[in-house]
């Protein structure tokens, strides 16, 4: 696994930068209905935030703890995705049609601009999920297993 | 006109410098700084989204995913030899190149209103979308509204590759 930078400047930096690029990924991704960006530049912006957490800080400090926890998350953003599509099918209408997303109080065109809101985060979730798994995948080292191994002998 | 010379000569010379440098990594970052001049030319095109994915994803998060390929594998390339360019490839490759730019000429102009692409179906979208959806970014609206289909099975794409990286990397572990 990765081990956590020695260089004071990198680590001062990482706590700097880090909570920056994070607000400019939710920023971009939230902003994408009236300017450019969107789920996916938004998803892939988070994710390059928290892989920097896990090079800068190593994958078992406590700065890298959202890294961790979101590795669980695989297929949550697809789940998301997929669930307004179902609840326009329970609505009465077609897969992923938001006319028929049922939400009281709004009218057709503000159904469809919930339905892209809600759509862009589950994109954006299921991109950043996957950048940090592959990132941690492409770290893993195989005498890690050995290691561990021996550790509980 | 006067940038576009320039970033074209830079295009060609990242993109060659980052095929025929033998030290991986040199090359994985000339790689990047092509994505970056190929953002900055869908930029000077208007397609800023495509621009903004360009520079986000080709520069930025897959350069780091090429950097930690070459930390487990090798960072020198000295067991691939290059062969030396055939005949046939010399001769050939100039012929395609003209005939692509052959075919060029009869491409419709940038911009071209009358052209196939700009009057079969995104005079609509440009018309309705904010009035249907309330998003004034079109692109936005038909990537996520109009064709959610394929937008919905890209994210399945994505997904089934994080899961393949982790099936095929992480042996043996959580």
């Amino acid at each position: 696994m990765i081990q956590p930078h020695d260089s004071a400047i990198v680590r001062s930096l990482g706590h700097v930068v880090i909570p920056i690029a994070q607000l400019f990924g939710a920023y971009v991704l939230v902003f994408g209905q009236h300017g450019p960006g969107g789920g996916f530049v938004g998803g892939v912006v988070i994710a390059a935030s928290m892989i920097m957490a896990i090079l800068i800080f190593g994958v078992d400090s406590a700065d890298s703890t959202l890294a961790r926890k979101i590795l669980h998350g695989d297929g949550l953003g697809l789940l998301l995705f997929g669930g307004v599509g179902g609840l326009c099918l329970i609505g009465g209408g077609q897969f992923l049609n938001y006319s028929f997303l049922q939400i009281p109080g709004l009218d057709e065109a503000s159904q469809h601009y919930a339905g892209i809101l809600l759509t862009q985060i589950g994109v954006a979730m299921d991109v950043a999920v996957t950048g940090v798994s592959i990132a941690v995948s492409l770290s893993f080292e195989e005498d890690e297993i050995s290691q561990d191994e021996v550790k509980d002998a | 006109m006067t940038i576009e010379i320039p970033l074209l000569i830079l295009l060609v010379m990242t993109a060659a410098g980052a095929m025929l440098v033998k030290d991986l990594i040199s090359s994985v970052f000339i790689l990047g700084s092509y994505s970056f001049a190929l953002s900055l030319v869908w930029a000077l095109l208007g397609a800023v989204d495509v621009a903004f994915v360009e520079a986000v994803v080709g520069a930025g998060l897959a350069t780091v995913f090429f950097l930690l390929t070459l930390f487990r594998t090798t960072e020198k390339d000295d067991v691939i030899r290059r062969p030396p360019v055939p005949w046939a490839a010399i001769i050939g490759l100039p012929l395609l190149g003209l005939l692509l730019l052959y075919g060029a000429g009869d491409l419709p102009a940038f911009g071209d209103v009358s052209s196939p692409a700009s009057t079969h179906i995104s005079p609509y979208y440009l018309e309705n979308s904010v009035a249907q959806t309330r998003t004034p970014n079109v692109v936005t609206a038909v990537l996520m509204d109009y064709r959610s289909f394929d937008t919905f099975i890209e994210t399945i794409v994505i997904f089934t590759a994080g899961i393949a990286c982790a099936l095929i990397l992480r042996k043996g572990g959580e």
